[in-house]
This record gives structure tokens, sequence and C-alpha cells, in this order.
């Protein structure tokens, strides 16, 4: 992990456009600028097949080890969009640059591969989003539980928004005995 | 587990739900070896309230103080990094007025929290004079967070597009009284947390977190700046005023040429960002240029805007323990955002007790806890459980352990 160069928003997405072309669905670039000087901050989205998930988290971390803001997820009725936060170039004055990587699971069975291998620093938000959106990450180093106690109903997610949200469990909440 | 072998010579210890160094509870499973630790588990969650599905039914002004609420110590930067989300998502331009006084209210919590975290650092190797005075300090910030937003904890300061509250003229000479009397205080505060013979002892060469671990369980905050990562929201992006201040990256090695990684090291860079926040917010009074303080002040036409808006960001601050980032999508249909994803600083530095703690001894788990700062919660009773007999362990005992190592190395 040494000193590497400033990657610009331009450079990194090019980079994935040249490698994966097809995979790469939708791209968007969003400066803001801020404060009296109206300096900028870029802010990357993109949206990618589900397919090369794993390949480009490699390539990602080939190009400059990243890091993992968090992993956020959306319940999108017909599948489950799950968007992971990188930031590259911190450690530079006012050049870093988020890097919003979406990925859609399509229900009933979410699944997507882990990426604990690559960033060991992912397992927190990974385990979160397994018990909160009911997704599957296969090959997860630590299954259990992280947040939600051992006593919650098994199948009910409390990000969902079709049958297995939690709606049903707190309107019927003497019927669980809590 | 076989009972059969004899050479089985570790137990475990369970700490928590409720434990002596954290806020809110968290539970540990250590597996001991003697007095030293060698594996860790842990589980979070005791104190979860379901706050982003809360926010379903509410509307976006509405969510800036349930956010308040999601801490008491960071009741700032929550509302804070919720709306600067919102602004991404709805393009808002905030006023220049209002980002130099944002700036100043995420100091003043940052001095207010590495304050009070110096004090229960302190308390934890039993130094409780040094608490009393670092309370009677920080008593002084809360006093001036008091009169410039008109509470002391949750502050209500934060409106999307600005803030609720101006600082004016007549305003000034009580701010300067506050950071003249901060910096008198500094050098005090400094001599005693890193120039006493017995804290080294305590602190030097215990919980080491190395870069490398730092940069692969992503952890943030003062925790990966006293490992050498020069990481930090305020001067990596441009954010608020900090892209026109003079502000630097805050490591170790600006003291002492070295970077350690341990608990000495994280005491350093808290006190020296202490200092480099009296400074930040005495910029932000001199640059501070005239004007409005809040991009659109009628609420009802504000609410009205951001429920046409369909689009995602996020928003990121460097709260006092690090990177706090909010995610935030509005569906243009209804009032509520569809999802708010938030993910406090601690949710990071979860995963770097693990080599921190590993090798430590029971005596230094407060300490080494409490040198993150987490931002959770705290602890009454620790079973220990031996060769099938079962002790228990309050905080008390938990924390005498501690004061007497630390009166053992005083001897």
């Amino acid at each position: 992990m040494t000193e590497e160069k400033i990657l610009t928003a331009e450079e990194i997405v090019k980079y994935f456009i040249d490698e994966f072309n097809t995979k790469i669905k939708d791209v968007k670039i969003k400066k803001r600028s801020a404060g009296l000087k109206k300096n900028e901050t870029t802010n990357i989205w993109i949206k990618i097949d589900k397919g090369a998930f794993k390949d480009i988290i490699k390539h990602l971390c080939a190009l400059q080890f990243p890091h993992l803001s968090v992993i956020s997820g959306n319940d999108l009725v017909n599948s489950i969009e799950l968007i992971y936060h990188f930031t590259f170039n911190y450690g530079h004055r006012m050049s870093e640059i988020m890097l919003n990587l979406s990925v859609e699971l399509p229900k009933p069975n979410p699944e997507i591969e882990t990426i604990c291998d690559y960033i060991p620093g992912a397992l927190i938000s990974e385990r979160e989003k397994q018990e909160f959106l009911g997704i599957k990450i296969i090959d997860i180093p630590d299954n259990k539980r992280l947040f939600l106690p051992e006593d919650f109903p098994e199948g009910v997610y409390p990000w969902r928004r079709d049958e297995t949200g939690p709606e049903k469990l707190y309107r019927n909440l003497h019927e669980v005995k809590k | 587990m076989s009972k059969a072998t004899t050479t089985k010579t570790t137990y475990q210890i369970p700490i928590g739900p409720i434990h002596p160094a954290l806020k809110e509870p968290v539970f540990f499973e250590f597996e001991l070896d003697g007095e030293k630790i060698i594996d860790v588990n842990v589980k979070l969650g005791h104190v979860h309230r379901g706050i982003e599905w809360a926010s379903r039914n509410r509307n976006p002004i509405q969510i800036l103080y349930l956010a308040e609420r999601i801490c008491g110590i960071c009741s700032y930067c929550h509302p804070i990094a919720f709306s600067l989300a919102v602004e991404s998502v709805a393009d808002i331009q905030v006023p220049e007025r209002a980002e130099y006084l944002r700036v100043i209210h995420g100091e003043l919590e940052r001095i207010c929290s590495h304050i009070l975290w110096a004090g229960v650092a302190a308390h934890e190797i039993g130094f409780d004079t040094v608490l009393y005075l670092t309370w009677q300090i920080r008593e002084r910030t809360l006093d001036l967070t008091e009169y410039l937003t008109g509470n002391r904890v949750t502050k209500g300061i934060t409106m999307i597009g600005g803030v609720r509250r101006d600082i004016t003229q007549d305003m000034l000479p009580k701010i300067h009284e506050t950071l003249k009397y901060l910096k008198d205080n500094f050098e005090k505060l400094r001599h005693i947390l890193l120039d006493d013979k017995t804290v080294k002892m305590r602190t030097k060469g215990c919980g080491i977190l190395t870069k490398e671990d730092a940069l692969k369980l992503c952890a943030v905050g003062p925790l990966t700046r006293s490992s050498g990562v020069k990481k930090d929201v305020r001067v990596d992006s441009s954010y608020f005023a900090y892209g026109d201040l003079d502000i630097n990256y805050t490591t170790p090695d600006i003291l002492t040429g070295e970077v350690n990684g341990d608990v000495y090291d994280r005491i350093i860079v808290r006190l020296l960002e202490i200092k480099q926040s009296i400074d930040l917010i005495e910029q932000c009074l001199d640059k501070m240029p005239a004007g409005p303080i809040v991009a659109e002040p009628k609420i009802p036409k504000l609410l009205a805007q951001l429920k046409k808006v369909n689009g995602e960001g996020v928003g990121r601050h460097e709260a006092p323990r690090g990177e706090v980032i909010h995610y935030v999508k509005l569906d243009g249909v209804n009032d509520a955002p569809y999802t708010w994803k938030v993910r406090a600083p601690t949710y990071n530095n979860i995963l770097p007790w693990i080599p921190m703690l590993k090798g430590e001894q029971i005596a230094d788990i407060p300490i080494v806890a409490a040198s993150t700062d987490p931002c959770m919660s705290c602890t009454n009773r620790v079973a220990i459980v031996k060769d099938g007999n079962k002790f228990e362990m309050n905080k008390e005992e938990l924390h005498r352990l501690s004061v007497e190592k630390t009166r053992g190395l005083m001897l």
C-alpha cells in the first residue's frame, strides 16, 4: 500500500468502460462546489451488471485500494439495489472522489458474492444488509446476526417494502409476544 | 471444548452488553489465556431503535430533528450530513455565510467531544482529577454552544440549505473570550496527558493498530489518522467552507516524528485536533462573508420543492469520531424519503477493535476500548466463567483492575 497517483473521475470512468463496456449500464459524474472559492467535490454514480460485480471489485482494488464507506440498499419492488460507496484519492487535499457502485439483485432470490476477500472491512456492512434486506451474501466469512436480536423472527426484513417487510410484525406484536 | 484434554488453558469472558468504557451497549466475548486476550467476538444492536425505518413517515425537515437524536455527542453531525445529502439530491446551493457558520458549529462540537473523551480516557486509567479538569474546560465550551445555538446538547441549528441562527457582531467578544480560555488551558491539558510518566507507561505500545489494518478494515477518523493514514473528509473534499480554510491532516508524527498507532498516538491526534478546531473557528470568524444564512427561509415552499425531486445523493461530514455518511433517495412522489441510510463512524471502527485487543491484558480493555472513542453505550456487569465456576465482575471491579495496574506502575 504505497503512495498512489491521483486519479481523476474521467480516468476512473474511462478505465471501467474500456474494461467492461457492456457491463456498465449507466454512468453519471456529479460535481458540487462549496465555499467562497467554489472548490469542487466529485461523485461518480455507476450502475453495473451483477454478472461482472466481483471482477469489477477486483479491478477496483488493483487500480487503487479504495476505502469502503458503507453499503446502502433500496427495495425497488422487483429487485433489490445495493450501492457500494467507495472513496479514492484520500490523503490528498481536495482530490477525493466518491464512487457509488450500484448493482441490482433480482427477487425472489437476491444473491451477491462477498467482497471481504478484497476488503475485509466490508464484513459489518455485508452482515447488516443480510439481516435488513434479506439478501444472501455468498461465502461471507461470518454469517451471524449483528444488529437484530437473536429472537427476532426469521424471514422478516426491516428495510423490505414487500410482504417480508416489518409492517405485519409491528401491527400484530401481541402474536409474537413482544 | 472437550474436558478430556488437559491442554485447554483458555477461557471466555463475556463483556457487555453494558460495558465500562462505552456510553451505549455492545457485547464482547473475549477468549483469554490467563490475563492475555487471544480472540474477540463483537455483537452490536442492543440499542437499535429502527430510526431509518421511523423516517418513512416523516418529511425531510422532521427527519432533521430525528437525526439529531441518533447520538447525544454528535447531535450536529447527523442532521448536517442528512442536509448535505438532501442538498446534493435537490441541487440546493447553500449561502456562503451559512457554509462558514456550519464549520464553526462543527468544530465547536469536535472540541466538546474530544475534551470529553480526554476526561473519560483519564478516568479509565485512574486519573479522576484529570476527568474533573477536562469537564471544567468542557463546561465553558458547552456554555458557548448554548450561547450560539440556544441549547447545550441537541442544538437544533441545522436547516436544509443553511443554518437557523446567525452569529452577530455583538456575539464575537464572548466567542473570543472562550477561545482564549481554551488556548490558555490547552497547554495544561497537553502537559498532563502527554508528559506524565504513568500515562505514557499505560498507553505507549498498547492497543496497536497498524496502518495496513487500518486501511484494510476501513477505519475512520482519529483512529485511522493515529495509525498514519491520511484520511479526513474536511481535508480530502470540499464541503462547507473547509475548501477555503487552511487545514491539514493531523497525524501523530507532527509532534513526535513517528507513528506507532497505539493509544498514546490517539491521545496526541485528538489533542492536536482540539488546537486545530480552535484555529479553524478563528479563521472562519475572520473570513466569514456577510449575507443570508439559509437558501430558502419558507419551510412549506422548501418542502414542496423537495417533494418534486427524484434522485439520490450522499452527504459526508468529518464528525469528531470520523467520517459520517448519509445516503438519501427521494422518489418525487412522497413527502418522506424513499430510503435513508445512516452510517456513523463507530460502525467502521468496530472491526479494528479485534487486532487492537488481541494480545493485550484484561486491565487494558477499558483504555483500549475507550481509545477509539466508541459512540455506542455503557456497561455494568461482566461475568467470568472459569472451569465451570461463574464469577461476576461489575463495572467497578473492572475499573479497579485498571486503576490497580496504573498504581502498580507508579511504585
